[in-house]
C-alpha cells in the first residue's frame, strides 16, 4: 500500500467522524429531555429526533469502523489516545460502532461545539436544534450527491428524518419568538448567546477540505448562504433580531471541545467504561 | 432441504410482522428489497424505515428466525439505505389493514418540503372524517403522528407519509 491511500483512508476516517459524533453527541443532548419535556407530545417528540440522531450516528460510525479496521497496524495503533481502546487494537481485535461511541477519550471527538451545549431551558434547547437542523437539511441534501455510494445513502435516508426536525424546530423558534412577552425575550436571548457556536459549521477542518477535493464531501462555503438565507426568515417570522457578526467559537472539529463535553462522555461511557463489554 | 424459490421465501415472509404495529407484515410496510436463494442459504435484503428504529433488529430477527424454522441452515440480513425507504412502497392491502386496526394510513407521496405549520388533511380511521387536528408530528414510534379528531373527538394516531 502506498502513502496515498492511507491517507485517503485517514481522512475519509475523519470525515466520517465528524458527521457521526455532531450525529451522538446532538443525539445524547436531546434525550436528556426524556421523561423532562414540558408536554407529553414534546416529550416525545423529542425522544423521536433524538432516536433518529442516534440511528444517524450509528450508520456513520459503523461505516467509520470499516475504514479503521482496514487500516494498516501501524496507522491503528495509537490512532485514538485513550488506553482500553489501543490495548484492543493491539490485540489484533477489529473495532465497532460501540467501541467508537463508547472507548474514545474527549479529544478524539470531532463534533462541533454547538451540539455539546447544555439544553439549558426550551428556548436554548430549540435554538440549537433550529441551527443545526438547517445546517442539517441543506448538509445532507448536498451530501446525496457523495461519490462513496455509503455516504450518499447515509444522507438520502437521514434527510428524510431531518426535515421533520427543521420543521419542528422552525415552527418552535416561531411560537417563542413571537409569542409572550417573556418567550421572546428568552429566544432572542438564546439566540444571542448560541450565535457564537454557529460560525463553527461552515469552517473546512483539513479533512473536510481533502473530502470536498475528492468529490467525497461537500463545500461548507456553498451552503452557507443557505444556511444564513433560510434562519434570517424564520428569525424575522419570529420577530427575533438577529444578531450582528461577530467573533466565532470555534476548536471541536480538532478536539478542542468546552468543558461540557467531557460531563456528557461521562454519563454517556460510564457503563463501557465500569463495566467493559457488559451488554443488556 | 429441497430447493427453494424465491416466491415461496415471499410467502413465508409474509408471516412476520412489525412488531410495534403487528397488523402489518413485513411485506406490507415495504421493507423487503429483494430475496436470494442458495441452495439452503438465503439473503433477505430490507431497507430500515426510520434509522433509529428500535424495530428493525427485532424484524431482522423474527425474518431470520421465521426462514430458519423452514429449514434454511444460513439466514443473512443484509441492510440496504439507498434508495430510502418510503411509505409510498407500502401496499394498498397494508393501508387497509392499518385503518381497521385504527391508525390512519399515510395519505399522500412522500414529499420533503420546508412548508412551516403545515398538515395534512387526515380522515378519522374510525368514523371518517375530515375535520381533524394534528396534536403532534411525532408519535409513540418514529412512524406515527397523534391527531385528534374533531368530529368524534376520538384522538388516533396517523401513519406518517415519509
Amino acid at each position: 500500500m502506498t502513502n496515498q491511500p492511507i491517507n485517503e483512508s485517514i481522512n475519509q476516517l475523519l470525515y466520517a467522524l465528524e458527521l457521526a459524533d455532531n450525529a451522538l453527541i446532538i443525539g445524547h443532548r436531546i434525550s436528556e429531555w426524556c421523561g423532562h419535556g414540558p408536554v407529553l407530545e414534546q416529550d416525545i417528540a423529542l425522544t423521536n429526533t433524538a432516536l433518529d440522531h442516534l440511528g444517524q450516528a450509528r450508520s456513520f460510525y459503523q461505516f467509520a469502523a470499516n475504514i479503521f479496521n482496514a487500516l494498516p497496524a501501524d496507522q491503528k495503533a495509537n490512532f485514538f489516545s485513550s488506553p482500553v481502546l489501543q490495548n484492543k487494537i493491539a490485540a489484533g481485535e477489529n473495532i465497532d460502532e460501540d467501541d467508537l461511541a463508547y472507548l474514545r477519550d474527549g479529544w478524539d471527538f470531532r463534533n462541533v461545539l454547538l451540539v455539546e451545549q447544555p439544553n439549558k431551558d426550551w428556548a436554548f434547547t430549540v435554538i440549537r436544534s433550529f441551527f443545526y437542523d438547517v445546517y442539517n437539511f441543506y448538509f445532507y441534501t448536498e451530501l446525496q450527491k457523495s461519490k462513496v455510494a455509503e455516504l450518499a445513502a447515509i444522507a438520502e435516508k437521514s434527510l428524510k428524518e431531518v426535515t421533520y426536525h427543521l420543521r419542528w424546530s422552525s415552527e418552535w423558534v416561531i411560537r417563542l419568538g413571537d409569542g409572550t412577552e417573556e418567550s421572546h425575550e428568552r429566544m432572542q436571548t438564546a439566540v444571542n448567546e448560541r450565535w457564537a457556536f454557529t460560525g463553527e459549521l461552515f469552517q473546512m477542518s483539513e479533512a473536510d477540505k481533502v473530502m470536498l477535493a475528492e468529490g467525497i464531501g461537500i463545500d461548507l462555503n456553498a451552503i452557507k448562504p443557505l444556511w444564513q438565507q433560510r434562519v434570517a426568515e424564520v428569525l424575522q417570522e419570529a420577530t427575533i433580531t438577529m444578531p450582528a457578526s461577530t467573533w466565532m467559537q470555534e476548536g471541536g472539529k480538532e478536539g478542542r471541545h468546552s468543558e461540557h463535553l467531557g460531563y456528557i462522555l461521562a454519563e454517556l461511557q460510564f457503563m463501557q467504561r465500569a463495566y467493559p463489554n457488559m451488554e443488556w | 432441504m429441497q430447493q427453494v424459490t424465491k416466491e415461496q421465501v415471499y410467502e413465508w415472509l409474509s408471516g412476520v410482522t412489525d412488531p410495534e404495529v403487528p397488523v402489518l407484515t413485513v411485506l406490507d410496510l415495504g421493507i423487503v428489497r429483494d430475496v436470494a436463494v442458495n441452495g439452503d442459504e438465503v439473503t433477505v435484503t430490507i431497507t430500515p424505515t426510520y434509522s433509529g428504529c428500535p424495530a428493525m433488529d427485532v424484524i431482522g430477527m423474527s425474518i431470520r428466525m421465521a426462514l430458519l424454522s423452514r429449514g434454511f441452515k444460513k439466514v443473512n440480513i443484509e441492510m440496504q439505505l439507498s434508495p430510502a425507504w418510503t411509505t409510498d412502497w407500502m401496499s394498498e392491502e397494508g393501508k387497509q389493514k392499518l385503518k381497521d386496526y385504527g391508525i390512519a394510513p399515510p395519505v399522500r407521496t412522500s414529499t420533503s418540503g420546508l412548508g412551516l405549520f403545515e398538515d395534512d388533511a387526515v380522515a378519522c380511521p374510525r368514523c371518517g372524517s375530515e375535520d381533524t387536528e394534528l396534536v403532534s408530528r411525532f408519535g409513540p414510534t418514529s412512524c406515527k403522528s397523534l391527531y385528534k379528531c374533531n368530529n368524534c373527538k376520538e384522538p388516533f394516531e396517523h401513519f406518517k407519509c415519509h
